[in-house]
């Protein structure tokens, strides 16, 4: 991937970039060190580095220099009913760098039907000439079909694609039955892939939005109200279950309530290799604006799952992410303009889904997680970028900071205190869902490729100089235990002479007709009286029964996963 | 009650078998009457197939019968709510049919049993029950109610329902959420029959297996070249019943119906009914003797037919501490009636499956062992007393489904359905010497403590010193009315709070987006912003800006409070439930 002719950002001309005095934070471990980076590379860490002369040089003064952040779920070239989302790749990864991301994987959204190939170029096209930092792409699976395991063979083999994402919602439209979950599940596993799951209960939403609908309830509250985090948590629940079948590895896209975030929480403690991505959105604010008087306003809110209208849902999420138990944050930006939101006025299953967060995502994480003591600044680079890099398989490329690593880096200031307004933010569109928060910690300086895309608040960007990255197949961190996992759990059946007894006619009369006792063979303790049949035992192998008697036989094994048979809601 | 003793002890010694059976009146003495709330001495007179009298020195007839139960229980006699004595597999008729289900039935100490109707897919409900009714009034011992399967989903269901529910005295439905392409139901149809049965104030009942998984499952077994019994207990892990049962709850909840699980075979599935009860949902766990009394490791046997005698869905658990589990939870109410699932295949008959397990014909015995079965499991065993014994094995049964207090209690007034029980009689299961037409018995071997000595159904001797007095055809349809008391007086209540309202707002007169319009909004001048808002909300002026367009002045003056209380938010009774939170 070359993107030669591109013009140089005007204030900079060197690709050398020393940050002197800076505090590295890792997910592991954090240390005072300079960085020098050159070509779009980290090449030095250390002290007293050598390096040329005349580069520029930041001083960070003692502030953490993290790994550029990493949004895992983006939707900027989103098509609803002939709509587009405000912000295009340009507007959004402007957005992003904005707020100290330097990678976003979107989300490809081909029409059902449509050639997942041909969709993916369309966006990689869009993306190229207009994304400003280094993006990568999960296809979504819209309709499952014969015809599409070449197409996803391909996308994998070829085009960099290792993530693809299902629906369990939008019934008729994107919608997987249970069946097709378990076909696809299969197949993604064989390809190496990460299997994202977007996980609600679309025939019952359905049901529900009929019924409020009849109830002449129009307004957004109508969402909430016939998207219950009851069809979230049972949705996660089952796709847990399949993957758990299948022994496949199972990322939730878009936690949005506490019962699919326990959920999760739950299947891992079992063992089934699930991972839980809350976004900006559930994590910064609450689903009560979906009341609001102000209709705009609470049309700004909807998007799917919906947010959860318990307001301690934020803080539970945080701490479940704090924890461990949910991984990564994603945005699931995909803003819509009042007027495209509008189009559901009279009907709240018209509203077109999405909410923004990708400017927002490392600020809400960070104050609502770092600056309340739930977590570390380790852990913070952990959720924001480093398990989205290992669990999408971009690390250490991406989401670490390393020699050989990317030159993404963020110097991020843990004081400053900033509001969130729609007047100031850097989406097209005219609401934002944190509008007033205040929030600590932000970034002072963006480095993208090596080359300073934020400072002073002002952003140094060009239309398309973001690059694909594509990611390779089998990520290590998900399928090294999938690999031992399928050969422990290998299944075998039971050795046994055949069934040589008596076979009733199936087609025959209803009431069988009584054979005559065949010669028995078996030590068995069954004596029936004469009057009924008796043919349980058959064998032309002798031998086969001699531990009949004995009904737990340690030899042969039941099927026992690491991790244990998994009953994922047992108590305790 | 009364003060005189009266009775002629001479009169008693009719031992004709032909005098016993007519005879209508019968005193049980110094026996220990057993309720699901108290326990207490006390005889007990009937007559007309009624309990007359309760109490001690009873004024009675003369040259009645008298039963002398001194240091035995005086029980309600069991009723079994799952049977299956009349289902047809490929052709084939279940082994035990309603003569000889029921007979062994009232050997065991039950004596009423509510038997699922199946009809084949596509016939219609009002048929298969007529051919339900007529098959067991003309083969039944004991009395006896029908559950109706819906096997398919069709348009004219809410009038067959509403007939069976009006006309007919079912008031319980089974849906199932297992058997691919054959009975399964999509989630969309069983949110829409569980509403009409909440209507109808019935109940609804799920097989809770997840038939897409099960079905892939299979098809990857065979492929792996098994195919003997054990597979079937591969191919229908445990996680798949807990998924289905999860799901089923959800499903139910939305409905805000009540929801009965059928044959709930594991832990997790027995957990996650306890957790959803635990967050208020009106769910309802029925347990079964296979499940309680053994395991699932004999699907592994080397004998096939063994193996397959225990083929049935959901299977039983593989893992040996699973029984334990489920009668721990019976003990502490989590799960609340037992059944059997009764439904035998001959070993001839189970071979049609001899090459490929999922041909097996699914069912295993229960009917004549299940009262044993708890009370050795969960009465000898400690976990639970007498009186929860009763309200498992016939009370809560009773109450679920709209027939307490007539059956499932002793009490004046109520049916003659009794149970003398010796808690120290001592018995092994045993094929040689069960009542049931099938070659095998899952429970072979199981060493029991208590066991009925006398039973009597509507107020006669059907068993006593061993010997079994039964007339087929004798047992009564008992038809249910709807609207259990014991279950729908939440649901109720429910309704009245669930009530949800939308927000009033002014008409949105703002600019809309014109469906087919290129990607970027085109910015509209920006509206009159009526200067009562205080939302913190300014635009720089590029932006389009229209968030509040309100021909109603005022509307907006609480936009900046977030949360008012005045609206409801679903606040169902036990609260948002998150099924599986930690706490």
């Amino acid at each position: 991937m070359s993107y030669q002719g591109k013009k140089s950002i005007p204030h900079i001309t060197s690709d050398r970039l020393l940050i002197k005095g800076g505090r590295i934070i890792n997910d592991d471990q954090s240390f005072y060190a300079d960085l020098y980076l050159e070509d779009g590379l980290i090449k030095q860490i250390g002290e007293n580095l050598i390096v040329p002369g005349g580069v520029k040089t930041i001083e960070a003064n003692g502030r953490m220099v993290i790994p550029g952040g990493i949004d895992v779920n983006t939707y900027l070239q989103k098509p609803f009913q002939g709509m587009t989302s405000v912000d295009d790749f340009y507007q959004g990864t402007k957005a992003a760098l904005a707020g100290g991301t330097t990678m976003i994987i979107d989300h490809v959204l081909p029409e059902p039907g449509a050639s997942l190939l041909t969709t993916f170029e369309k966006w990689h096209e869009a993306a190229d000439t207009k994304s400003c930092c280094d993006y990568s792409l999960h296809v979504d699976i819209t309709s499952w079909d014969d015809g599409i395991r070449e197409e996803l063979d391909m996308l994998v083999q070829d085009k960099g694609v290792n993530s693809f994402q299902v629906y369990m919602a939008y019934k008729d439209l994107y919608q997987m039955s249970d069946s097709q979950l378990y076909e696809a599940f299969t197949f993604l596993k064989g390809l190496g892939a990460v299997i994202l799951v977007h996980a609600e209960n679309g025939d019952l939403i359905a049901q529900e939005q009929k019924r409020i609908l009849e109830m002449g309830i129009t307004g957004p509250e109508g969402h909430a109200l016939s998207r219950p985090e009851e069809l979230e948590a049972e949705a996660a629940f089952r796709a847990i279950t399949i993957a758990s079948r299948i022994n496949c590895p199972v990322y939730i896209t878009k936690v949005m309530s506490k019962s699919a975030a326990d959920i999760i929480t739950l299947a891992r403690k079992k063992g089934p290799l699930v991972f839980g991505e809350p976004i900006a959105a559930s994590l910064g604010t609450d689903g009560t604006h979906y009341w609001s008087k102000n209709w705009a306003k609470a049309a700004a809110f909807v998007t799917s799952p919906p947010l959860s209208p318990d307001p301690t849902t934020p803080d539970y999420l945080n701490s479940l992410l704090a924890c461990g138990d949910l991984q990564v944050t994603g945005s699931g930006h995909c803003p819509y303009s009042t007027a495209q939101k509008a189009v559901g006025k009279d009907n709240f299953t018209l509203i077109p889904e999405g909410v923004n967060g990708i400017e927002e995502r490392m600020t809400v994480v960070w104050d609502k997680a770092v600056a309340t003591g739930k977590m570390d600044e380790n852990q913070f680079v952990a959720v924001t970028s480093t398990n989205a890099a290992k669990i999408f398989n971009l690390y250490p490329r991406k989401g670490r900071i390393a020699v050989g690593s990317d030159a993404d880096v963020v110097i991020w200031d843990p004081d400053k205190v900033k509001t969130i307004t729609a007047k100031s933010h850097k989406s097209a569109v005219e609401y934002n869902i944190f509008e007033g928060m205040e929030c600590h910690g932000s970034p002072l300086v963006v480095i993208s490729q090596g080359k300073i895309v934020f400072e002073d608040g002002n952003l140094h960007v060009n239309k398309g100089m973001g690059r694909f990255i594509p990611r390779k197949p089998f990520p290590e961190y998900l399928y090294q235990r999938v690999k031992i996992r399928n050969k422990v759990g290998a299944l075998q059946g039971v050795s046994r002479g055949m069934y040589d007894g008596p076979v009733y006619d199936v087609p025959a009369t209803p009431k069988y007709a009584t054979p005559a006792p065949s010669a028995k063979s078996s030590p068995s303790k069954h004596q029936p009286p004469p009057i009924r049949n008796l043919h349980q035992s058959n064998f032309s192998l002798s031998g086969a029964q001699i531990d009949d008697n004995n009904p737990r036989r340690t030899g042969h094994r039941i099927v026992a996963p690491p991790g244990g048979r998994s009953n994922i809601t047992s108590l305790g | 009650m009364s003060l005189m003793s009266f009775h002629n002890k001479g009169e008693t010694t009719v031992t004709l078998v032909r005098t016993r059976l007519q005879s209508d009146r019968l005193l049980i003495k110094g026996g220990k009457i057993v309720n699901d709330d108290q326990s207490f001495y006390a005889d007990v007179y009937l007559e007309d197939g009624l309990i007359k009298q309760i109490g001690e020195n009873l004024i009675v007839p003369g040259g009645i019968k008298i039963i002398d139960a001194y240091g035995l229980l005086v029980l309600p006699g069991g009723v079994d709510v799952h049977t299956r004595l009349q289902v047809s597999v490929m052709g084939m008729s279940s082994a035990d049919d309603f003569h000889h289900g029921t007979k062994a039935a009232l050997a065991g100490g039950t004596t009423m049993i509510l038997d699922h109707v199946l009809p084949e897919p596509g016939v219609n409900l009002l048929t298969a029950y007529d051919q339900w009714r007529e098959a067991a009034d003309g083969k039944s011992c004991c009395d006896y109610s029908l559950h109706i399967d819906i096997t398919r989903w069709h348009e004219s269901l809410r009038e067959e329902l509403e007939a069976l529910v009006k006309d007919k005295g079912v008031n319980s439905f089974q849906v199932f959420m297992a058997y691919k392409d054959k009975y399964q139901c999509t989630d969309g149809q069983m949110y829409e029959i569980f509403s009409i049965i909440r209507e109808l104030g019935a109940i609804a009942q799920v097989h809770a297996e997840n038939g897409d998984i099960i079905d892939e499952e299979q098809k990857r077994l065979l492929e792996l070249g098994i195919t003997g019994p054990e597979g079937h207990v591969l191919s229908h892990p445990e996680e798949v019943e807990t998924e289905a049962v999860y799901r089923a709850i959800t499903i139910a909840k939305q409905a805000n119906c009540p929801l009965y699980v059928t044959k709930v075979m594991s832990k997790g599935a027995a957990d996650t009914i306890a957790h959803a009860r635990r967050k208020g949902t009106v769910v309802y766990g029925e347990p079964l003797a296979a499940g309680l009394g053994t395991d699932g490791s004999h699907y592994w046997s080397k004998n096939w037919a063994k193996a397959a005698a225990f083929v049935t869905s959901p299977p039983i658990s593989p893992d040996p501490m699973t029984p334990d589990h489920l009668s721990s939870l019976l003990a502490s109410g989590d799960l609340q009636a037992v059944g059997s699932a009764h439904c035998t295949f001959s070993t001839a008959q189970k071979a049609v499956g001899k090459d490929n397990f999922t041909l097996i014909p699914e069912g295993t015995n229960g009917i004549e062992e299940r009262m044993t079965i708890v009370w050795e499991k969960c009465v000898a065993s400690g976990k639970m007393d007498e009186n929860d014994f009763v309200a498992v094995t016939s009370t809560n049964a009773a109450k679920i489904f709209n027939l307490y207090p007539r059956k499932g209690r002793v009490a004046v007034g109520s049916d003659a359905d009794l149970v003398i029980w010796n808690p120290k009689a001592a018995s092994v299961i045993s094929a040689k010497s069960h009542h049931l037409n099938v070659e095998y018995n899952i429970f072979e071997g199981t060493e029991c403590r208590g066991a009925p000595t006398v039973v009597i159904s509507q107020g006669r001797i059907v068993l006593e010193d061993g010997n079994l007095f039964v007339t087929p055809g004798s047992g009564r349809f008992v038809p249910r009315k709807t609207f259990p008391d014991f279950v729908y007086k939440r649901i109720k209540a429910r309704n009245r709070l669930a009530e949800i309202h939308g927000v009033p707002r002014g008409l949105y007169d703002g600019p809309v987006q014109d469906g087919i319009v290129s990607a970027k909004a085109a910015a509209p001048a920006p509206s009159s912003r009526i200067t009562s808002c205080p939302g913190k909300i300014s635009m720089p002026p590029i932006r389009n800006l229209h968030q509040s367009g309100f021909s109603l002045s005022g509307s907006q003056a609480d936009d900046h409070i977030a949360r008012r209380p005045a609206q409801k938010i679903m606040a169902p009774p036990g609260g948002r439930s998150n099924i599986t939170s930690l706490s």
